[in-house]
């Protein structure tokens, strides 16, 4: 019996790793062409309280989805303005992103604090639902994370076979080799902020829309954070992110399954787990970081001298 | 000697684009007033009143002022907390959780020590504050020496963890008996408690935030380590090949500036709250980042800065209780402020 309920952390570790999986996908991208953004922690977050707004103002939360991802992107496109058209320091600029959505999400969100929703239907896929033990492991989910491994996928076919995906990571590695062959490194970088901007609000709507169903203030509790971190720990590649978030998002799931069985350590420390998991993680995964990271990550592109 | 035009120019256009640029760095910022009032108003507030409130009590009374003067000492402390470390180029965004272990050790001083009399209890309790958050950065410090993670990402993460080990010794083991459902240590004995002067809350952990500039000062245009720091700051490679010890002064660098966010805890629990709550700090550390970005590491600019963004904090308050607004809507104009700050560093040629 105590075996069976422990099956329980599949299908958390399933619902918790899709927000940070959109989220680390969104990274991935911007992180491949060049810029580091801290920000997103804020970017989630606008998206969790639009999509939720939307949601209860219009009753449909596929609206919602839709709200968030574009609230995403343009909350994002501040972040380009600064770090691209104005040549900011990226970490400063990603943290003073994150600040902003703190605080415009809360005065955004404070008429729906307390405001109920159905949020996103379940979705049970036809005969393979009723299969025995993966049924209901694998196939009771809603919309959001059925359709993040196929954009993992995506993301990686357009990174990797793709010409605009060959440019992107040109404009990571040399800019200005990717100038010389005749490439806008500034456009593609705003290309790929603002795909991670609709990435980014997603990962917030799915928080706020299908796990928790309200809104409250800084919702997302880091998970910005581990989402940059998880970046790292899948070495920049949209593939191994979704091992990446399937372990974190089972890292909160276990921390959840054990509060809720009572098991006798303090919630508090419980909640410890996935930053020392990401720490931890990536501590273990250091030595091989600097092979894999995009050669300009960090640095602005200042045209030809 | 005689000058061409041009040469006058040149040679006195730094001066005039320094005023040019103060003058346009000002209009910004006041444009990220502006759009914070517009925001505001969006909301359904009265942004004139809104500013007037603040002005009134924070600069308005004596009693206004003196409050920001409290609030600047915890600020002052965590600017320089990040400034330390950013002279080799370390970006130290732990200050919050530091400040939380600081308090956390001078607490367990406080409540364990508890009959020594203050001119022992409150040096002991001050250099735990400094050793608690020192030794929370150093793990970021050593973390990045050793090339394994950026001490940008562990100290993000350690915040949280920082604030939930908190949080599980006043919920937990150090929850006052007395205190009914309220989650809070015991109340520190006098002995454990900064005198104040008469009147304010303006308390001795002044003198804190002064030494710590004086010494930052100092340090960096008197003596050697302030030398081999720019060497490392300038050069890395430069300076690795010279024979500094690049990943000592990671690590030093790191738990000196963990240490005076510690500091910043201490003062806070002993001598605002006089005990240890979760509600410890409204974000200082984070506060103190921006601080030390606006200065640009200079000293005086973080006193300058440090006294606009404690009337902004205050301000929040203030537009949270009079105006029914969240309490972190002011982060907005703290990120406003940092957009401008951030966009002009880049247009000079990165933040030096």
């Amino acid at each position: 019996m105590i075996g069976s309920s422990w099956q329980g952390l599949l299908p958390g570790a399933i619902l918790a790793g899709t927000p940070l999986l959109y989220a680390t996908l969104g990274e991935v991208l911007g992180e491949r062409a060049g810029i580091v953004n801290l920000g997103l922690e804020g970017v989630m977050l606008m998206g969790a309280v639009v999509g939720f707004g939307t949601t209860v103002r219009t009753g449909d939360p596929a609206l919602g989805i839709f709200a968030a991802a574009l609230a995403g992107a343009l909350f994002n496109t501040i972040f380009g303005f600064l770090v691209i058209e104005r040549r900011a320091n990226q970490l400063a600029s990603g943290l003073a992103l994150m600040f902003c959505g703190v605080g415009l999400s809360a005065l955004l969100g404070a008429p729906y604090v307390g405001s109920q929703i159905k949020g996103l239907n379940e979705i049970r896929i036809p005969i393979l639902s009723d299969l025995p033990v993966a049924g209901t492991l694998l196939f009771h989910y809603d919309i959001l994370v059925y359709l993040v491994t196929p954009i993992a996928l995506l993301v990686w076919w357009a990174l990797f076979y793709t010409r605009w995906g060959l440019s992107l990571r040109a404009v990571g590695e040399k800019p200005t080799a990717a100038f010389a062959a005749g490439k806008n490194p500034y456009r593609l970088q705003y290309q790929a902020l603002f795909i991670a901007g609709l990435l980014g609000g997603i990962a917030g709507a799915h928080l706020s829309l299908a796990t928790a169903k309200t809104w409250a203030e800084w919702m997302t509790a880091g998970r910005g954070f581990v989402a940059v971190a998880l970046v790292i720990f899948s070495k920049w590649h949209p593939l191994r992110a979704i091992a990446g978030a399937l372990l974190f998002g089972g890292a909160i799931a276990l921390q959840l399954q054990m509060q809720a069985r009572g098991v006798p350590v303090s919630p508090f420390l419980l909640d410890m787990l996935p930053y020392l998991l990401s720490l931890g993680v990536l501590a273990v995964w250091g030595g091989a970081r600097r092979h894999a990271a995009p050669a300009s990550l960090g640095q602005v592109f200042r045209g030809t001298e | 000697m005689d000058l061409t035009a041009e040469q006058t120019n040149e040679r006195f256009g730094f001066q005039r684009r320094w005023w040019a640029s103060s003058i346009r760095f000002f209009g910004f910022l006041g444009l990220a007033f502006l759009v914070f009032a517009l925001l505001l108003l969006a909301f359904g507030k009265n942004p004139i009143k809104a500013y007037a409130d603040i002005f009134s009590n924070t600069l308005g009374s004596t009693y206004g002022l003196s409050e920001i003067l409290v609030k600047m000492i915890p600020l002052t402390l965590t600017a320089v907390a990040v400034a330390v470390p950013s002279r080799i180029w370390l970006i130290n965004v732990g200050g919050e959780g530091q400040l939380y272990i600081g308090a956390l050790f001078a607490t367990w001083g406080a409540l364990t020590f508890n009959g020594l009399p203050a001119w022992i209890l409150l040096p002991l309790i001050s250099v735990l504050g400094v050793l608690g958050g020192g030794l929370w950065a150093s793990i970021s410090g050593i973390l990045r020496a050793r090339g394994w993670v950026s001490e940008t990402i562990s100290t993000l993460l350690l915040n949280y963890v920082a604030i939930l080990l908190v949080n599980f010794f006043v919920f937990g083991p150090w929850k006052d008996p007395e205190s009914a459902n309220y989650p809070q240590t015991a109340e520190f004995v006098g002995a454990a408690t900064l005198p104040s002067f008469a009147g304010t809350r303006i308390h001795a952990g002044f003198v804190f935030p002064l030494a710590a500039l004086l010494l930052f000062y100092f340090v960096l245009s008197r003596t050697r380590w302030g030398l081999e720091m720019r060497a490392i700051g300038g050069n890395p490679e430069a300076a690795r090949r010279s024979g500094i010890p690049i990943g000592g002064y990671m690590i030093l660098l790191m738990f000196i500036g963990g240490g005076l966010a510690g500091l910043a805890g201490m003062v806070e629990v002993s001598a605002i709250q006089g005990r240890l709550r979760p509600s410890l700090s409204p974000g200082y550390g984070f506060i103190g980042f921006l601080i030390s970005w606006m200065a640009g590491g200079n000293p005086l600019g973080i006193v300058a800065a440090s006294f606009l963004l404690a009337i902004v904090t205050a301000g929040g308050d203030i537009l949270q209780m009079a105006h029914g607004l969240p309490g972190s809507a002011v982060n907005i104009l703290n990120a406003l402020i940092l957009f401008v700050v951030l966009s002009r560093q880049g247009r000079k040629g990165g933040f030096k």
